[in-house]
């Protein structure tokens, strides 16, 4: 039996694959480019929730979002680090990040305006990731699923913190719940965007489902994503902007309206309200980072040199 | 580590992996919280000079985060102002608490206008990201900052207020590692490349004239013989960590050239920077812009 037709039986019967096992390029290909974009996602991410750091309102929420955000550097670092079990260089995949030859999840080209944001992030989106990654921690590739089991559980924290943010500011002020019902009018429909194009329209869909790298499609885990906010949403004493949404009790499932594809087209493709802003961030702590980093490197050498030390 | 448990942890409601902490009610469970006899005024002002201290560099630092040269550092830096923010938050409650007017953590952070903020100016000044600096000044700051307030809380660990007492035993941990972090860099920075050597000097040079103002007794200091630390005995600990790690990386101490002050006074006394002004117009500026809000 050729290597291809034994990796395919050992796939289908759910084994992991691990960095030394043979695996097809199209294999490794698609892991290093899927698992960077989410190691990019997770870098571009500390932009929009860092926007607020410096003006959180209370000491204990400051501590929480900054938290939270160095969280999210260490999720890229992870993240990273799996990629470089398939051959991939940290180095490289940010060049391809900062030059904009790699996306992110277009969710990050949405702008943060209102504290209200932070908590709607950790509930919606973050929301809306988990139901994305979940089904990840039991993805082929053993370094990435074991990855993902960490990443999931900061992300649920993550959004209990940022649901708990809402409930506190629902029972303050008028201001403060007005403040939270636009916040969630402006990041419903680009958190339902998150999961991806319709399937009929998703190019990478069955390939990635045959190989285990995806578990499940795009409108399903859409789906699962709106039954579990509606109740959410009515908690919290907010309303959900579709006036399509309501139960079906045939299906079993809630209906719901559908996105605004062409603009989600339209940030994909770069036009973003804040693509180029998000990337042109990264670059300049990039290259602004250059000369500590040649610094470290030529210290480390010298060194070894020195003293013999690694 | 079994597959199905990120599944769990939707569920379970015990917040244990939360990375650093945001809790803060329970740093000093157990810690008797008597205020000794001194005037309560001069007390609750120690306690303010000390917390702004921490909170004004903890904003500081705070700033570099998604800016830093490495992902490391980002996370590394974000740590440091964590550890910061956590001290901060403990000394402004014992202030208010001490104050007994009612006011807590963020009545005092965020409703306080400039010149009741009593932190030196090595906390506030703007020692990049942004302008007025770069990594090699942050980490010069750092490295000045962490020394100073070692020898500083490695004393008030013996003070007659159990509650300073017992932030500055905690605090001194955290600190440990922060002047270790800022020490390594300076000395990679200072060894590494002709620039970084050059940029790593600047650096120095940067924050040189900001610390004859940490071993200035302030008239509360003195007058809180017992509760606080006199300043002006941690001169020549930290001249020694100072002088250790420069030497280690290749760099010649600058003379000391004390900025002036104004009318003889500085930070302790409320007279502060022009930058302040501005890190105190974004930090409080959403807090007074909604009065009563619940956060």
């Amino acid at each position: 039996m050729d290597l291809e037709a034994q990796f395919e039986r050992a796939v289908e019967a759910e084994q992991r694959v691990e960095p030394r096992d043979w695996m097809p390029d199209g294999y490794r290909r698609t892991l290093v480019r899927q698992i960077a974009q989410h190691a990019h996602s997770e870098i571009i991410g500390m932009q929009p929730e860092g926007n607020w750091i410096s003006r959180a309102p209370s000491l204990r929420r400051k501590a929480i979002l900054l938290a939270k955000v160095q969280d999210e550097a260490g999720h890229g670092l992870y993240l990273y680090a799996a990629t470089e079990t398939l051959g991939a260089d940290r180095d490289d995949l940010t060049g391809m990040l900062i030059s904009g030859r790699q996306k992110y999840s277009s969710i990050f080209n949405y702008p943060t305006l209102s504290y209200a944001d932070v908590g709607v992030i950790g509930w919606l989106v973050d929301g809306a990731a988990i139901c994305n990654q979940v089904p990840l921690c039991r993805t082929s590739y053993g370094p990435y699923a074991r990855a993902m089991i960490r990443i999931c559980k900061e992300e649920s924290f993550h959004q209990r913190q940022g649901y708990e943010l809402l409930m506190t500011m629902m029972s303050g002020t008028d201001a403060q719940r007005a403040m939270v019902q636009e916040s969630v009018d402006r990041w419903w429909w680009p958190s339902l965007m998150m999961f991806g194009p319709p399937d009929a329209e998703s190019s990478n869909t069955e390939q990635s489902m045959k190989w285990r790298i995806k578990r499940n499609t795009n409108d399903e885990l859409r789906q699962k994503f709106v039954d579990m906010s509606v109740p959410q949403a009515q908690k919290l004493g907010v309303t959900l902007p579709d006036p399509e949404l309501k139960w079906n009790a045939e299906r079993g499932h809630h209906d719901f309206g559908q996105p605004d594809w062409e603009e989600f087209w339209q940030v994909v493709g770069g036009n973003g309200p804040t693509n180029a802003q998000r990337v042109a961030h990264r670059r300049k702590a990039h290259e602004d980072g250059e000369w500590v980093r040649a610094a470290a490197a030529a210290h480390a050498s010298r060194r070894v040199a020195r003293e013999g030390v690694a | 580590m079994s597959f199905d448990n990120a599944y769990e942890s939707l569920i379970d409601h015990e917040d244990a992996h939360w990375a650093f902490g945001t809790g803060f009610t329970e740093a000093l469970a157990g810690v008797d919280r008597d205020v000794p006899d001194v005037d309560r005024a001069d007390l609750a002002a120690y306690c303010l000079m000390l917390g702004d201290d921490a909170l004004v560099l903890s904003h500081r630092l705070a700033e570099w985060c998604s800016r830093a040269p490495e992902l490391e550092e980002d996370v590394a830096l974000a740590n440091i102002a964590l550890d910061l923010l956590g001290q901060a938050r403990l000394l402004l409650t014992r202030a208010g608490e001490v104050e007994g007017e009612g006011r807590d953590e963020d009545a005092l952070a965020f409703l306080r206008d400039e010149r009741d903020f009593r932190n030196v100016h090595l906390a506030e000044i703007e020692c990049g990201p942004f302008a007025g600096g770069d990594f090699a000044t942050t980490v010069a700051r750092l490295l000045v900052f962490s020394s100073w307030k070692i020898a500083q809380y490695s004393r008030l660990r013996g003070s007659a207020d159990p509650v300073l007492a017992a932030v500055a035993a905690k605090g001194l941990k955290e600190l440990a590692y922060h002047r270790d972090h800022a020490a390594q860099w300076v000395v990679r920075l200072g060894d590494g490349t002709d620039e970084s050597h050059e940029r790593m000097r600047a650096g120095i040079e940067r924050v040189w004239p900001f610390l004859d103002e940490l071993y200035a007794p302030h008239p509360v200091e003195t007058r809180l013989a017992g509760v606080a630390v006199d300043p002006a005995e941690l001169r020549s600990e930290v001249d020694g960590v100072l002088d250790a790690v420069l030497s280690a990386a290749g760099l010649t101490r600058p003379a000391d050239v004390p900025a002036a002050r104004v009318n003889g006074r500085a930070g302790r006394d409320g007279v502060h920077t022009e930058s302040f002004g501005y890190l105190l117009a974004e930090m409080q500026h959403l807090h007074r812009s909604l009065p009563g809000a619940k956060w």
